[in-house]
C-alpha cells in the first residue's frame, strides 16, 4: 500500500469518526431536553364510586357538574326526578357540556354538539357518545360510580 | 452640541467604518408604481412586533403566571396599576393589528408573485413568522386564565391532537400533560415570552437580511421597463421618513382603539365548569374554527374534523411551497391560476369569518 492510500485511508476512517462523533454529540445533548419537555405520567387517583350530593341539592329538570378524580361529571334530575350520571367532556374536541333545559338535551356550547339523555350523540359534530356512569341512591346520597 | 455628536460619529466611524454602510443606505432605492402602497405593511408589522417586545416586557414586571395567581395578576394591571389597562389593551390590540398587518403584507406578496426566484427564501422566512405569529396568539390567550381563554386552549390544542401518529404526542407537549391545567399555563408562557420570541428574532434577522442582500422586489411588469422607465425613490431618507410617519400614524390608532375599545377579563376559568356560550377563538383562527363545525361527524371512514384538519394542514404546506411549485412565474410568464387561487383563499377566509362571526 502507497503513503497516499494509507493516509487516504486514514482521512475516511477519521472524517467517519468525526461525522458520527457529530451525530452522538447532538443525540446526547436533544435526548434529555426532549425527555425533560415529556412530562412525568401523573398517577390518578384511581375512582370508582364518588358523592355527588344529597337528592335535594339537585332541583328538578337541572344538571350539575361534579368532579370524578379528575374528570367532570354531569348528574342531571330529569323532568320525571330520575338521575342520570353522564361524562360531561365532549366527545367533539373536549369541552365540557352541559344540561339544557329548554331543549331537554346536554349540549356543548364550544361548536353545538347535542346529545339526548342517554347521552347518544343526536346533532352537531360529536363523533361518540358520552360515557355513562351509574346511579345509585343511599337514603339521602347519591353516589355516582363507574360502569362496570 | 453638533460638534459633540460629529466628534462621536467620528470616534464610531474610525472603528467600525460607519461610510461604508452610508454609502450602501445611500444606493438603495424603492420602485415607485401603482402598487408601491404594499411595500409598507412589512414595516408596520415590524413596528408592531415592536411594540409588543416593549407592551410584552412591561406586562412581565406584573403578570404571575399560575392557576391561581393569573387572573388575579391581570385584574391587578388593569385596575391597580397606573396605566396598566392600558399596556395590556395596547399588547391586545398590537397582537390582532400586527397579525393582520402580516396578512395583509403575505397577501401582497403573494399576488405580486414578489416570492419568485430568487427570493423564495424570504417568502419562507415570513411565512415562519407569519405561522410563529400565531402561536404567539394562541399561547397569549391562555395567559389570563379566563373562562373564554380556557376553553379555546382546550378545543384549540384538542385540534392538534386529532393529526393522526404526531397528534397525541404534540397535544401533550403542547398542555403539560392529558388535560388543559396550570402545567399548560406555564408552558404557554414559556413559549410566549422566551421559545417563540428567540426564534422570531432570528427570523426577522434572516428576513431582513435577505431583503437588504436582495433589494426590494419589483412587481413583473416593472421588472421589464428599460431602465429609464424605471421609477425609484431613495430608500434613506424618503422611503424612511414615509415609513416613520405611517409608524406614527399607527400608534395613534392603537391608541384610540385601546383607550375606546380597552381589552376584557371575563370570568375566571374553572375546570369544572361547562363551557360559556359564545366560545369563539381569536379572529384569524375563526375562519377554521367554523369550516370545523360545519363537517359532519364522520365522512366516509374518517372523523369529520381529522379530514378538515388534514385538509388545512395540505392546504397551508402547499400555500408555504408556492415558490417552487409555481414554474410558470419562475419562467418570468403571467400565471393567472395563482391568481385566481389567492382570490378564492381570501374570499373563503373573509365569508367563514363572518359567519363565524355572526354565529
Amino acid at each position: 500500500m502507497s503513503d497516499l492510500d494509507s493516509n487516504q485511508n486514514r482521512r475516511s476512517f477519521l472524517k467517519y469518526l468525526l461525522s458520527t462523533s457529530i451525530v452522538g454529540f447532538f443525540a446526547s445533548v436533544l435526548y434529555p431536553i426532549v425527555s425533560y419537555l415529556n412530562p412525568p405520567k401523573q398517577n390518578e387517583v384511581e375512582v370508582s364510586t364518588v358523592l355527588a350530593g344529597k337528592i335535594s341539592d339537585f332541583e328538578k329538570d337541572s344538571g350539575k357538574i361534579i368532579r370524578f378524580g379528575n374528570k367532570p361529571v354531569l348528574v342531571i334530575r330529569t323532568e320525571k326526578d330520575e338521575f342520570k350520571a353522564l361524562s360531561a367532556v365532549c366527545t367533539h374536541l373536549d369541552c365540557t357540556v352541559q344540561y339544557k333545559k329548554e331543549m331537554g338535551l346536554i349540549w356543548c356550547a364550544c361548536h353545538n354538539g347535542k346529545y339526548d339523555l342517554t347521552g347518544k350523540n343526536v346533532s352537531g359534530p360529536p363523533p361518540r357518545p358520552l360515557e355513562v356512569y351509574q346511579i345509585n341512591k343511599q337514603g339521602e346520597n347519591i353516589f355516582v360510580s363507574k360502569k362496570a | 452640541m453638533k460638534k459633540i455628536i460629529k466628534n462621536f460619529y467620528d470616534y464610531l466611524d474610525e472603528r467600525l467604518h460607519l461610510e461604508d454602510l452610508v454609502h450602501f443606505m445611500g444606493k438603495k432605492y424603492v420602485p415607485v408604481h401603482s402598487h408601491s402602497l404594499w411595500y409598507y405593511f412589512g414595516g408596520v408589522s415590524l413596528f408592531f412586533f415592536i411594540v409588543q417586545v416593549i407592551t410584552g416586557i412591561l406586562l412581565l414586571f406584573y403578570y404571575k403566571a399560575g392557576p391561581d395567581l393569573a387572573f388575579e395578576s391581570i385584574q391587578y394591571i388593569m385596575s391597580k396599576v397606573q396605566f396598566g389597562w392600558l399596556i395590556r389593551s395596547v399588547h391586545g390590540w398590537a397582537a390582532n393589528l400586527f397579525i393582520l398587518s402580516a396578512v395583509i403584507h403575505m397577501f401582497s406578496v403573494y399576488f405580486e408573485k414578489a416570492y419568485r426566484k430568487p427570493r423564495e427564501l424570504t417568502w419562507i422566512s415570513g411565512m415562519l413568522m407569519l405561522f410563529l405569529g400565531m402561536g404567539f396568539g394562541f399561547s397569549g390567550y391562555l395567559l389570563p386564565w379566563n373562562e373564554l381563554s380556557f376553553f379555546a386552549t382546550k378545543v384549540g390544542s384538542d385540534i392538534a391532537g386529532a393529526v393522526p401518529i404526531i397528534g397525541e404526542p404534540m397535544k401533550i407537549l403542547m398542555r403539560g400533560g392529558p388535560d388543559v391545567t396550570g402545567a399548560t399555563l406555564s408552558r404557554l408562557f414559556g413559549f410566549h415570552v422566551a421559545l417563540f420570541p428567540g426564534i422570531f428574532t432570528v427570523v426577522l434577522g434572516i428576513h431582513l437580511l435577505l431583503i437588504q442582500r436582495q433589494g426590494i422586489s419589483e412587481p413583473m411588469h416593472f421588472e421589464q421597463l428599460d431602465k429609464k422607465e424605471k421609477k425609484t425613490m431613495p430608500f434613506f431618507p424618503n422611503f424612511l421618513l414615509r415609513d416613520l410617519l405611517l409608524w406614527l400614524v399607527m400608534l395613534n390608532v392603537l391608541a384610540i382603539l385601546a383607550v375606546f375599545f380597552p381589552a376584557e377579563l371575563g370570568h375566571k376559568a374553572d375546570a369544572f365548569g361547562s363551557a360559556p356560550e359564545g366560545i369563539k377563538p381569536e379572529w384569524y383562527f375563526l375562519f377554521m374554527f367554523q369550516s370545523l363545525k360545519y363537517l359532519p361527524a364522520h365522512i366516509l371512514f374518517i372523523e369529520g374534523e381529522v379530514l378538515g384538519i388534514l385538509l388545512f394542514g395540505a392546504a397551508f404546506a402547499l400555500w408555504l411551497i408556492v415558490p417552487f411549485w409555481d414554474r410558470k412565474t419562475a419562467r418570468g410568464e403571467q400565471n393567472k391560476l395563482i391568481t385566481y387561487i389567492g382570490i378564492f383563499v381570501i374570499i373563503f377566509i373573509i365569508v367563514l369569518t363572518i359567519l363565524g362571526w355572526v354565529a
